[in-house]
């Protein structure tokens, strides 16, 4: 092959498929897994660490969304909207905890099925106080990144989904930090492997867990910055989220945090790879389909004990 | 006492008569007001309450003040069936429009069909090909997929085009236009080198982006939804489609809905997309029209230009209300007989029906953004902002390629 002939295509013509491609659609899968785990870190900590139903997860972060595109309009950069977001997220976060606390938590054995129910109910709360603040049309922000991309020699990355993956990789780093070097972190992670010693020791379990229910909402808030910087957003959007937040924290096993991250990559990778070899339409059985193989074959999850 | 009896009935019937009378007469519909679909939608129903007030204030229809029941489908095709069931079940409405789009209107198909009623379309395309219902009359500027993309494709012609990757959202409108195009570029000798159906799920665009440029295809079609529409917009200018690209667009939904071109600004320069209408189209009374939508829109939130939907809805409202009085009636096989063999007179235009329910003359416009900037919402309301490049009764202008260059 000359220098500067086109890549070789293999399969039939409508079958794209070269190495330029398929290197390409390994680091887009990479930025992509990234934004994936970014987006499903804060459910990680609810569902993965609390076991708490939280399906409005993603509902929180369209609210988050919203607010950042609000915050845009004054002029803040769509990251430090996120960043100001947080503190009223958690205090929301810790509110809803002890709602869903003393209604559903406390009161028995299928209080998991309530829960969902109730998160159900918030996830469309949310979503119509969003459409009767906002209306339903698609919005976006500005910003120097969005819309424009970086070349690296043939291959041009979008700015945004850099800015994504950079926030992702500090957001989790964060956590992981909190969760292991604090007295409070470590607290949460003991909540979350035995309650009733952790009663014992003269913590209040539920405190704890309000406090990091407070955080996965805080979490949510600057996850839903970067979902409106990937792209517009709609009061819906949260049900494009869903499958995939869900599959990513089952598939990392419940609680772990770099397993989020891992996680969100297989993903990512996984989706990106497909989507060039078999169309897009084969690209959301991905996750799904990542999700039956990891429970049938090791059902605590990839990095989960 | 016989003739006391006799009053008493008499009084009794009039009662009757004059409750009857004061009934309003119940238009019916569902109408996408969440999803994909719920911005267009929500903007359609300003339209048609607005015309609504309008007839009212002249007295109503056969003199009966109107009404209108609209209930959100949230764009899920799988509720419109009951919707309408108890449009007509439990509201015992009189006349039925159907909901914005071909997604939510394909289901209710059969229903009208085996129940005899008219069905006032409302942005479909092609729902009626198969079901063949002779009381549709679908109010959209299309007819069949040639009707859609003509104009695109002359240009592509123009342009000494070869090539063509199609990319389309994998649903039943985008696919039905899809398949359409695929048609026409198949007749005109065009060689399709990419094809790429995308579920809704779908996050981001820049691989198919990137695999459009691989393929150096010199025309890229694409038929998307409004979410849609603004990712790949965003995504080919992030990854660049190549120099080889002389057209891009083509059926994207969403590019005419203010809020997308006001987000997108420079962004959506040297785009060709079909639309409903520009500004610089002439029809009798379609500009106050807008001038009155504006003022509404704002209190209502909804697209404050309005151009894409809103006087087609209005339209609606004007052919039952023609049919109607024409007929005095509102039996639905005498009001069905006179929209087949009239010309209505509306604000998007004269409109005459097809043996299928179709506008018998399509006016699908095919323009290229140019000259768009940032942060200006006014600069759509002056024409030029989407020069006119079919049909050739309202040309404005060439169409400049390639793309590359029509985006500077």
């Amino acid at each position: 092959m000359r220098r500067g002939d086109p890549a070789p295509h293999f399969f039939d013509e409508s079958m794209i498929f070269s190495f330029e491609l398929l290197y390409e659609a390994v680091v887009f899968g990479i930025l992509l897994g990234c934004f994936y785990a970014a987006v499903s870190i804060g459910l990680s900590v609810a569902f993965g660490l609390l076991d708490v139903p939280h399906v409005a997860h993603p509902a929180v972060m369209v609210a988050g969304a919203y607010g950042t595109w609000v915050l845009a309009g004054y002029g803040f950069d769509p990251i430090l909207a996120g960043l100001t977001l947080m503190p009223l997220f958690f205090l929301a976060g810790m509110a809803l905890y002890r709602f869903y606390y003393e209604a559903f938590a406390r009161r028995g054995s299928n209080a998991g099925v309530r829960g969902i129910a109730f998160f159900f109910g918030v996830a469309l709360i949310i979503e119509v106080g969003l459409i009767v603040l906002f209306g339903v049309d698609q919005r976006t922000v500005e910003a120097s990144y969005i819309g424009s991309s970086v070349a690296f020699g043939d291959m041009r990355i979008p700015q945004r989904f850099l800015v994504g993956g950079g926030v992702a990789l500090v957001l989790m780093a964060t956590l992981t930090l909190y969760l292991s070097k604090t007295f409070t972190g470590r607290a949460i992670k003991a909540v979350a492997q035995d309650e009733p010693a952790l009663r014992l020791m003269g913590a209040d379990p539920v405190r704890i867990k309000q406090w990091a229910f407070g955080i996965a909402t805080a979490v949510a808030a600057l996850s839903g910055a970067l979902l409106i910087i990937i792209g517009p957003v709609e009061p819906a959007l949260d049900r494009v989220y869903i499958g995939r937040t869900f599959s990513v924290v089952v598939l990392a096993g419940l609680g772990s945090m770099t397993g989020t991250l891992a996680a969100g990559l297989i993903l990512g990778i996984s989706e990106s790879i497909v989507l060039m070899l078999f169309g897009a339409s084969w690209a959301p059985a991905v996750s799904f389909g990542l999700l039956l193989l990891v429970l049938a074959v090791r059902p605590q999850g990839l990095f989960g004990r | 006492m016989k003739s006391i009896i006799r009053c008493c009935i008499a009084l009794a019937a009039a009662a009757i008569a004059g409750a009857a009378a004061a009934q309003p007469v119940k238009i019916g519909m569902s109408m996408p007001q969440t999803g994909p679909l719920g911005a267009g939608g929500k903007a359609a129903l300003v339209a048609l309450h607005m015309w609504v007030e309008d007839v009212n204030a002249k007295g109503g229809l056969l003199g009966r003040q109107v009404e209108l029941i609209a209930y959100d489908d949230q764009t899920n095709p799988a509720l419109t069936p009951s919707i309408y069931t108890k449009l007509l079940d439990v509201d015992k409405v009189d006349l039925l429009i159907a909901p914005y789009g071909t997604v939510p209107t394909a289901p209710i198909m059969p229903l009208v069909k085996q129940r005899g009623l008219l069905l006032m379309g409302n942005f479909s395309f092609q729902v009626n090909s198969t079901v063949k219902h002779d009381m549709w009359f679908n109010n959209a500027p299309w007819n069949d997929a040639s009707s859609w993309f003509t104009g695109y494709f002359e240009a592509g012609q123009k342009v000494g085009a070869k090539t063509i990757a199609f990319l389309a959202a994998d649903q039943e409108f985008a696919q039905n236009l899809a398949n359409g195009a695929k048609l026409l570029a198949k007749k005109g000798g065009l060689k399709t080198v990419y094809e790429q159906n995308y579920p809704p799920t779908t996050v981001d665009f820049s691989s198919m982006i990137r695999a459009i440029r691989s393929v150096k295809p010199d025309l890229v079609f694409v038929a998307s939804y409004p979410n849609d529409s603004v990712a790949i917009v965003r995504a080919a200018n992030e990854i660049g489609v190549g120099p080889s690209v002389q057209l891009f667009g083509g059926g994207m939904v969403g590019l005419q809905f203010t809020p997308n071109m006001v987000s997108l600004g420079k962004l959506l320069n040297g785009v060709v997309n079909y639309n409903s209408y520009v500004p610089g189209l002439k029809y009798p009374g379609i500009e106050d029209f807008l001038s009155r939508y504006a003022k509404k829109a704002v209190a209502e939130k909804v697209d404050p230009l309005g151009f894409y939907l809103p006087p087609f809805n209005y339209a609606i409202g004007q052919m039952l209300e023609q049919a109607v009085t024409a007929t005095k009636s509102l039996d639905h096989r005498k009001l069905a007989d006179y929209l087949r063999k009239n010309e209505m007179k509306t604000i998007v235009g004269p409109i005459r029906y097809g043996p299928d329910g179709e506008w018998a003359n399509a006016r699908v416009v095919q323009a290229q953004f140019r000259g768009v900037v940032d942060k200006d919402m006014d600069q759509f309301r002056r024409p030029g902002t989407q020069v006119v490049l079919y049909p050739g009764a309202y040309k404005t202008g060439e169409v400049i390629a390639p793309f590359e260059k029509a985006r500077k």
